[in-house]
């Protein structure tokens, strides 16, 4: 095994250029957990530690440009009024020893289904910024996930940053799992209301091969809410809609029964944690909406 | 290949160090420090907790390589690191007559826990020691009151969790419970059922308030 270590972006591109089949390396949350079990053994181990800039991120009119390797406790104390559902979801990522360590860029990189920032991305919305000594490219979000622990990356590519619109309304992310700390999700499930565009978005984790968007229930709720004119109105949900899109939400799902849990219970866990977000974000709408209409 | 790296305070350096190994493995292995504790090897039981450039990390799940020229306190280092701290928070001098000299963590000063003495913590020639009560030796606060509020049973758990420990009261010196816990939520223990351990915790809070 080599152990290469690129004091730069470029060094670290030429590197991949040269190296396929380099495995990066970055808080090692994922690769030295496959590495102490045997489960892999890479002939190249690419460390981007010395990258600095992949710890750094900016902040622009209408997004994020998150370094890939910003720590999900970076995210979370820094991060929360720009990307609430993802520092809700990186407050979900394990303990704060992973949270140190850990970050996006790798979430991104192993692609698991149970990855906890996929969710938040796919409602906020966001574009993964990938980069070969070819040249760089923006795969939209929803584009990302091609497999089971499979991206849409090619072999010589890095992933630089990630670009994460920056909220414009209230967002929510729930993870089931028996403990609040140290779980992988039996399913995650992200919200986010988009005033703006007037639209939601959402995603579903740990409960179908690859991270999706439950686009049947967005889609009804965005006429929902634009056929009784409750945007402008900020008045309360219809129970019957946020039902449905529950429902909606429920039949996005292609689970699996597993050790954490069954097919079934996850279909319908995430039917309850759509409902109760469309709740808590609608209510959150509707209190900043109404006190705007009130000043 | 090769890593150098600090090591409480004191430069070290480790050879023929295979490119997966783990930054635990160095440290127990070929440094001969064995307080960092291996047991899950995949992040899940905080056992191996060490700070890295003052961050709490599972060492299991560094690369070694990815710890060159980098600074790690292990919990050997604990009790000097506290000293250091407590020094640099009363803006004490260093060992010149002239103050206000940063301690040279790296230097073969007075600081730093040397890799000799690190080995021998837990039965330093020389002193009567007690590990019962801590009694002559040199312990961090945090690790005193481990001690006097019998949070250690086994013991197997406790060098992860006086390192994250400690690190909470650094930066959060009045903690409520629910920053404890999840302070240390990455830290299993499965003999005490935490109690204790909560306990000690509020203790050397207090203690440390009581300092100030």
């Amino acid at each position: 095994m080599d152990f290469l270590r690129p004091a730069s972006w470029e060094e670290a591109l030429a590197a991949k250029a040269a190296h396929p089949a380099a495995v990066p390396i970055a808080g090692g949350t994922d690769v030295m957990v496959e590495i102490n079990f045997d489960h892999r053994r890479p002939e190249h181990l690419l460390d981007l530690n010395r990258v600095g800039e992949l710890s750094e991120w900016e902040v622009g009119d209408e997004t994020v440009r998150l370094g890939a390797s910003v720590p999900y406790s970076r995210v979370m104390d820094s991060l929360r009024a720009e990307l609430p559902g993802l520092a809700l979801a990186s407050h979900t990522v394990a303990s704060p020893q992973i949270r140190n360590r850990g970050g996006v860029g790798g979430n991104l990189g192993t692609a698991s289904p149970a990855g906890d920032a996929h969710p938040a991305l796919l409602a906020a919305g966001a574009e993964v910024e990938a980069e070969s000594v070819r040249g760089s490219r923006r795969i939209p979000i929803d584009a990302f996930y091609t497999g089971v622990k499979r991206n849409a990356l090619e072999p010589d590519e890095l992933i630089r940053a990630v670009h994460v619109k920056k909220a414009t309304g209230p967002q929510q992310y729930s993870k089931v799992g028996t403990r609040n700390a140290m779980v992988i999700a039996v399913c995650a499930f992200g919200l986010a209301l988009h005033p703006e565009s007037r639209t939601v978005r959402t995603g579903i984790g740990s409960a179908a091969p690859t991270p999706v968007r439950a686009q049947a229930a967005e889609e009804f709720l965005n006429a929902a809410l634009e056929e009784a004119g409750l945007w402008d109105s900020g008045a309360p949900l219809p129970p019957s809609v946020a039902a449905r899109f529950a429902e909606l939400a429920s039949g996005a799902c292609n689970p699996i029964d597993d050790v954490r849990g069954t097919a079934k219970y996850r279909r319908h866990a995430i039917g309850v944690l759509a409902r109760r977000q469309l709740g808590w974000t609608w209510e959150q709408y509707r209190g900043a909406h109404n006190l705007e209409g009130a000043a | 290949m090769r890593v150098n790296f600090t090591v409480n305070g004191r430069r070290q350096e480790a050879d023929d160090v295979w490119e997966g190994e783990s930054l635990l493995y160095v440290l127990r292995e070929r440094m001969g420090l064995p307080g960092s504790k291996n047991a899950c090897e995949q992040g899940e039981c905080g056992s191996c907790t060490v700070r890295l450039d003052g961050v709490p990390v599972c060492s299991c799940l560094v690369a070694a390589g990815q710890a060159e020229g980098r600074d790690v306190v292990t919990v050997e280092g604990l009790a000097d690191y506290a000293v250091e701290r407590e020094l640099a928070a009363a803006g004490a001098p260093d060992d010149g007559p002239e103050g206000g000299v940063a301690p040279d963590r790296g230097g073969n000063g007075h600081h730093g826990t040397p890799l000799d003495a690190a080995k021998r913590w837990q039965a330093r020639p020389g002193l009567p020691s007690d590990s019962l009560t801590g009694e002559g030796m040199p312990l961090s606060p945090v690790q005193q009151a481990f001690i006097d509020a019998g949070a250690v049973q086994c013991g197997f758990c406790t060098p992860g969790l006086l390192v994250a420990a400690d690190e909470m009261l650094e930066h959060n010196p009045s903690p409520t419970d629910a920053d404890i816990r999840e302070a240390l939520s990455g830290n299993l223990c499965r003999c005490t059922g935490y109690e204790k351990i909560l306990d000690a915790v509020r203790l050397a809070a207090a203690r440390q308030g009581e300092g100030n």
